[in-house]
C-alpha cells in the first residue's frame, strides 16, 4: 500500500514537472524560434510574454473537446494518455543527484529507454483510431521511427552502462568520471539526434507534418487531449535532455553542491535549446531518408562507440 | 521570322490542305489562319512539323450558330506565333482533340470542354475541370442564364 | 474495424495478387495546397500510384464576368485573378486592351510597368519559395522568404495604397505616378536585396536535407516541358531557355541587360533554385529601369473612360512570375469585350503534376506541387 503511494506521489510529482516544464518550454521555445526568424516571440501576456503559455493552456481547456464520429470513441479518447503516461515516467528513473533517483531501481536505463517507447503505441492507436486516412498514415511512420531510432539510441547509452558496469542510472551518474566526455562525444551526438527522432520533433517530426498529413495522428484531437500530447512531447524534451545532462555529462560535470545543481539545469536547458534551434533550422526528412539515417549512419556509429568504449575498458584493465 | 516568310509558310499549309476554310489574315504581327473543321487535325500535325512545338492557348468564342475555336502556336526555332481558327456548328459541336499533338491540350480543351459543351473527339480524359463534375450547363456560352447573372446598364 | 469503405479501391497486382491503394484526398483545405486546390492522391503504401488534381475551387467566373463589364472595370478583376502577382495580370490585359484600342502608352508609364513586374517577380517568387520551404518543414526559411516579399509589399503601398490587389496598371497608363522619393526606395531595397537573397540560398538551397528532398525529385524534361506548355522557371529549370523578357520583348525590356536563368535537371530544387536566381536578375532589371527612367506623362492623353474598341481580337502576353500570361480579347465593337480568356500559366503548369508526382511518396507529391508554384486565383479564375 505505501509502495503504491508512493508510487502515486513520484507520478504526481513527474506529471507537475512536465506541466511546469512545458509552461516554460512552450515559451522558451516561442521566444527562441522568435528569435531565430527575426520577430520578438510572445510578448504581449504577462513580462516578456512569460504568461502566454498559461493562457493558451486555458483557452485550450476551454475549447470544445471535439470527438469525431466516425471514431472508435473509447480508443479515440484515451490515446493521449497512453501517450503522456510512459513519457512521464521516464521522469522517475533520472538521476537528479549522485547516485539518487526518484525510482532508483538496478535497470533504470533499461526502464528509461523502454518505457517511453510504449507510447508509440498510443501514437499508433490515436492514428488509427481517429478514422482518418492522414491519421492513420501519421501513426504508421511515427511507429516504423520510433522503433528504428531505439536502435541507436539504446546503443549509444548502453556505452555509459559499460563504462559504469552498470544499469542503473543512479550509479552511472555516481561512476561518472570527467573523461568520459570525450570518450563518449560520438554517442552523445547519436542520443541527442536520436533523442530528437523518439519525441517526433524537427526535423524528424514527419507522423505530425503539417504540410502533408495536416497535423498527422493527432489530426482530429482538439482542446485538452490535444494539449496532452503536446505536453508529452514537451515531456519527451524535458526527459530527454535531464537524461542527457545527468549522465553523458554526469550532472554538473562533476561538481556537487549548489554550482553542481545550477549547471545540471543549465546544461539541461542547453541540450533543449539545441533541440529547438535543430527543429526551427532545418526542413523535415522523408520517410526513407530518415530510416537509411537511422539504419545506415546513426546506428553504425553507435556501435563503433560501443566498441571504442570496450576497447578503452579493456586498454584500461591491461595497462593496470 | 518576317511577315514575308509567314505568309510563305501559311500558304504552303494551305495549298498541303485543299479545303481550309476561307479566313487568312495578318493582324498584330501574328498570323491568322482559318481551317475547317475536319482539316484541323491534320494542319496541327503540318504545322507541329513545320516547327510549331509548343501551343500556348486553346479557347472558343461563343458567334451564335457556331463556336470559333482559337489556338495560339509558338515555335521557338521559328520565333514565331501563329493563330488557328476553326468553327464548330452549335448543334453538333464536335472537333478533333490535338492532344496527340500537343500535350498542353489536354486541361486547356477539358476548359473548354466544361464551359463552352465542346467535345473534343480523342481526347483521353475529357471530364469538366473547373466546374463540378455534375453542373449542368456550359457558363461561357452567351446564352446562358443564372439568376445571379444581371445585365449591368449601360452606365459609366 | 477499418477505415471507411470509399478510401479505399482495390485492384490486381501484375501478379495476381489484390492491391489496395489508399486514397488521400490533399486538400481542398489543407496546409499545402496553396489555396484551395485539391489533389486525389492514389498511394500503394506511400508511394503514389496516380495524382489527379481537381480544381476549381477558386473559380469565379472572371471570364465570364467581364463579358457584363466595362474595359475599365475588369481591371479590378484582374487583380483577383493571379493574387500574388497582381501587376502581371493587370499589365498582360492592359496590353491586350491597348492592342485591341490601338492606344499608345508613355514611356515613363512602361519604365514604371516594368519595374513594378520586376518587384512582383520578386515578390511572387519569394512567395513560391517561401512555401516550397514551408511544404518541406524548413518554417525559418519561408519567414526569411516572407520578410522579403514584406518589403515589396510596402513599396507597392507606397505608390498605390494596396498590398495585395494593385490595380495599378490601366490601359494606356498608369493610375497614378511614383510617390516622391519612391524610386530612391526601390532602389534601396534592390541594393539591399542581393545580400538577403544570399542569406535565404545558403539557409535553404545550402542546407543538406532541404537538397536531398528536393534534388531529383518531379523531373522534368525539356520535351515535355515544350509539348505540355510548361513556361516560366517550370520550364526554364528544365534547360528550356525561353524568357518572353527576352526571346519576345515587349516593352522596354530590349534596353535591360539581363540574363535568362536556365537550370539543367528539371526537377524540384531546380525549378525553386532557378526562382531565387531570377530575383537576382529583377533586381539588375529594376535598377537600370530607374537609371533610364525620365519624367513625363504616365497616361496616355484622350484615353476615353468608355473604351470602345473596333470589332476584332488580340492577344497578348507577358512573362509572368509563373510564366506565358497571356490575354486573348475579343471586342463587338460594344464598350464591353464580347469575350475575354486569361491564358494562365499555373494552369497549364499545374497539368504536369499527375506525370511528376507518379512514383514519387506523398511527402515528395508535395515538394513538387510547391516547385510549381501554383495559384489558384488564376488556375481556376
Amino acid at each position: 500500500m505505501s509502495a503504491l503511494l508512493t508510487g502515486a506521489a513520484w507520478g504526481l510529482a513527474a506529471a507537475s514537472l512536465i506541466a511546469v516544464a512545458a509552461l516554460i518550454g512552450v515559451w522558451w521555445e516561442r521566444k527562441v524560434a522568435g528569435r531565430i526568424q527575426m520577430r520578438f516571440g510572445p510578448q504581449e501576456a504577462g513580462p516578456a510574454g512569460l504568461l502566454q503559455t498559461l493562457s493558451d493552456t486555458l483557452k485550450l481547456m476551454l475549447k470544445e473537446d471535439i470527438t469525431p464520429t466516425a471514431a472508435d470513441v473509447p480508443v479515440f479518447r484515451a490515446m493521449p494518455f497512453l501517450v503522456f503516461v510512459p513519457v512521464a515516467s521516464a521522469l522517475v528513473v533520472i538521476p537528479y543527484a549522485s547516485g539518487w533517483a526518484p525510482f532508483n531501481i538496478a535497470t533504470g536505463a533499461v526502464f528509461f529507454l523502454a518505457v517511453p517507447g510504449l507510447s508509440v503505441l498510443g501514437i499508433l492507436l490515436a492514428g488509427w483510431a481517429s478514422q482518418n486516412t492522414y491519421a492513420s498514415i501519421g501513426g504508421v511512420r511515427a511507429a516504423a521511427q520510433m522503433i528504428s531510432y531505439e536502435l541507436p539510441r539504446t546503443l549509444s547509452v548502453l556505452s555509459l552502462c559499460l563504462l559504469a558496469g552498470s544499469l542503473s542510472t543512479g550509479t552511472i551518474r555516481a561512476e561518472w568520471r570527467w573523461w568520459w566526455v570525450p570518450l563518449t562525444a560520438v554517442g552523445f551526438l547519436v542520443y541527442f539526434i536520436s533523442s530528437i527522432a523518439e519525441v517526433n520533433r524537427g526535423p524528424f517530426d514527419l507522423a505530425e507534418a503539417e504540410s502533408e498529413l495536416v497535423a498527422g495522428y493527432f489530426t482530429d484531437y482538439s482542446g485538452i487531449r490535444w494539449a496532452i500530447f503536446m505536453m508529452a512531447e514537451y515531456g519527451g524534451v524535458v526527459a530527454a535532455s535531464l537524461f542527457g545532462a545527468a549522465t553523458f555529462l554526469g550532472g554538473g560535470l562533476g561538481l556537487s553542491g549548489v554550482p553542481g545543481a545550477l549547471l545540471f539545469v543549465a546544461l539541461t536547458a542547453l541540450i533543449a535549446t539545441a533541440m529547438i534551434w535543430a527543429k526551427w533550422t532545418f526542413p523535415r526528412m522523408r520517410a526513407d531518408q530518415l530510416m537509411t539515417f537511422a539504419w545506415k549512419v546513426l546506428t553504425p556509429m553507435a556501435l563503433v562507440q560501443l566498441l571504442a568504449v570496450g576497447i578503452a575498458l579493456a586498454a584500461r584493465v591491461v595497462l593496470s | 521570322m518576317t511577315q514575308d516568310e509567314m505568309t510563305a509558310l501559311i500558304a504552303r499549309i494551305r495549298t498541303h490542305n485543299a479545303d481550309l476554310y476561307p479566313l487568312f489574315s495578318l493582324e498584330f504581327g501574328d498570323a491568322v489562319v482559318g481551317v475547317a473543321p475536319e482539316e484541323l487535325s491534320s494542319t496541327a500535325c503540318d504545322l507541329r512539323e513545320a516547327g510549331f512545338d509548343r501551343l500556348t492557348m486553346v479557347t472558343a468564342v461563343d458567334r451564335g450558330e457556331t463556336f470559333e475555336l482559337v489556338y495560339r502556336l509558338h515555335s521557338r526555332s521559328l520565333t514565331a506565333s501563329i493563330f488557328v481558327k476553326t468553327v464548330v456548328r452549335r448543334d453538333d459541336p464536335h472537333i478533333a482533340s490535338v492532344y496527340d499533338v500537343w500535350p498542353a491540350a489536354n486541361w486547356q480543351e477539358r476548359e473548354v470542354f466544361d464551359l463552352f459543351g465542346i467535345v473534343f473527339d480523342g481526347h483521353p480524359d475529357l471530364r469538366r475541370i473547373l466546374m463540378p463534375y455534375d453542373y449542368e450547363g456550359h457558363p461561357l456560352r452567351r446564352d446562358f442564364e443564372h439568376p445571379n447573372i444581371i445585365r449591368r446598364p449601360d452606365y459609366i | 474495424m477499418s477505415l471507411d469503405i470509399e478510401s479505399r479501391s482495390s485492384t490486381l497486382s501484375d501478379d495476381g495478387m489484390p492491391v489496395e491503394e489508399l486514397v488521400v484526398n490533399v486538400g481542398p483545405s489543407h496546409p499545402s495546397t496553396h489555396g484551395v486546390g485539391r489533389v486525389v492522391v492514389h498511394l500503394d503504401g506511400d508511394v503514389v500510384v496516380k495524382a489527379d488534381p481537381v480544381i476549381g475551387y477558386l473559380h469565379r467566373g472572371i471570364e465570364k464576368m467581364s463579358e457584363n463589364r466595362t474595359y475599365l472595370q475588369i481591371v479590378p478583376l484582374t487583380d483577383r485573378l493571379d493574387y500574388v502577382g497582381s501587376m502581371y495580370a493587370n499589365w498582360a490585359y492592359c496590353r491586350a486592351v491597348e492592342r485591341l484600342a490601338r492606344m499608345r502608352v508613355p514611356e515613363r508609364a512602361e519604365y514604371l510597368r516594368v519595374i513594378v513586374c520586376e518587384l512582383q517577380r520578386i515578390a511572387s517568387h519569394m512567395m513560391g519559395i517561401g512555401a516550397s520551404a514551408a511544404d518541406t518543414g524548413a518554417f525559418t526559411a519561408f519567414v526569411y522568404a516572407f520578410d522579403l516579399r514584406e518589403r515589396v509589399v510596402e513599396l507597392f503601398e507606397a505608390l498605390c495604397g494596396a498590398r495585395l490587389t494593385y490595380n495599378y496598371v490601366r490601359p494606356g497608363g498608369l493610375s497614378s505616378d511614383a510617390p516622391d522619393g519612391w524610386e530612391e526606395s526601390v532602389v534601396d531595397f534592390v541594393h539591399a536585396l542581393p545580400r538577403k537573397l544570399d542569406e535565404l540560398d545558403s539557409l535553404f538551397f545550402g542546407n543538406a536535407i532541404a537538397r536531398g528532398r528536393m534534388k531529383g525529385i518531379g523531373v522534368l524534361s525539356a520535351q515535355d516541358a515544350i509539348a505540355w506548355g510548361a513556361t516560366g522557371p517550370t520550364a526554364r529549370a528544365s534547360g528550356v531557355n525561353w524568357d518572353l523578357r527576352k526571346h519576345d520583348p515587349y516593352s522596354v525590356y530590349p534596353r535591360m541587360d539581363f540574363d535568362v536563368v536556365v537550370g539543367e535537371r528539371g526537377d524540384a530544387y531546380d525549378r525553386n533554385r532557378c526562382r531565387l536566381l531570377e530575383c537576382y536578375e529583377s533586381a539588375r532589371i529594376v535598377e537600370q529601369a530607374v537609371a533610364q527612367m525620365h519624367g513625363g506623362p504616365v497616361h496616355a492623353e484622350g484615353v476615353p473612360r468608355l473604351i470602345q474598341p473596333a470589332p476584332g481580337d488580340a492577344y497578348d502576353q507577358i512573362e509572368s512570375a509563373r510564366g506565358t500570361l497571356g490575354v486573348y480579347l475579343v471586342s463587338d465593337g460594344s464598350p464591353r469585350p464580347y469575350r475575354m480568356h486569361v491564358r494562365s500559366a499555373a494552369f497549364a503548369n499545374l497539368a504536369l503534376l499527375p506525370m511528376l508526382a507518379k512514383g514519387h511518396t506523398l511527402s515528395d507529391l508535395v515538394v513538387v506541387l510547391g516547385s510549381l508554384d501554383p495559384v489558384f486565383g488564376e488556375i481556376d479564375r
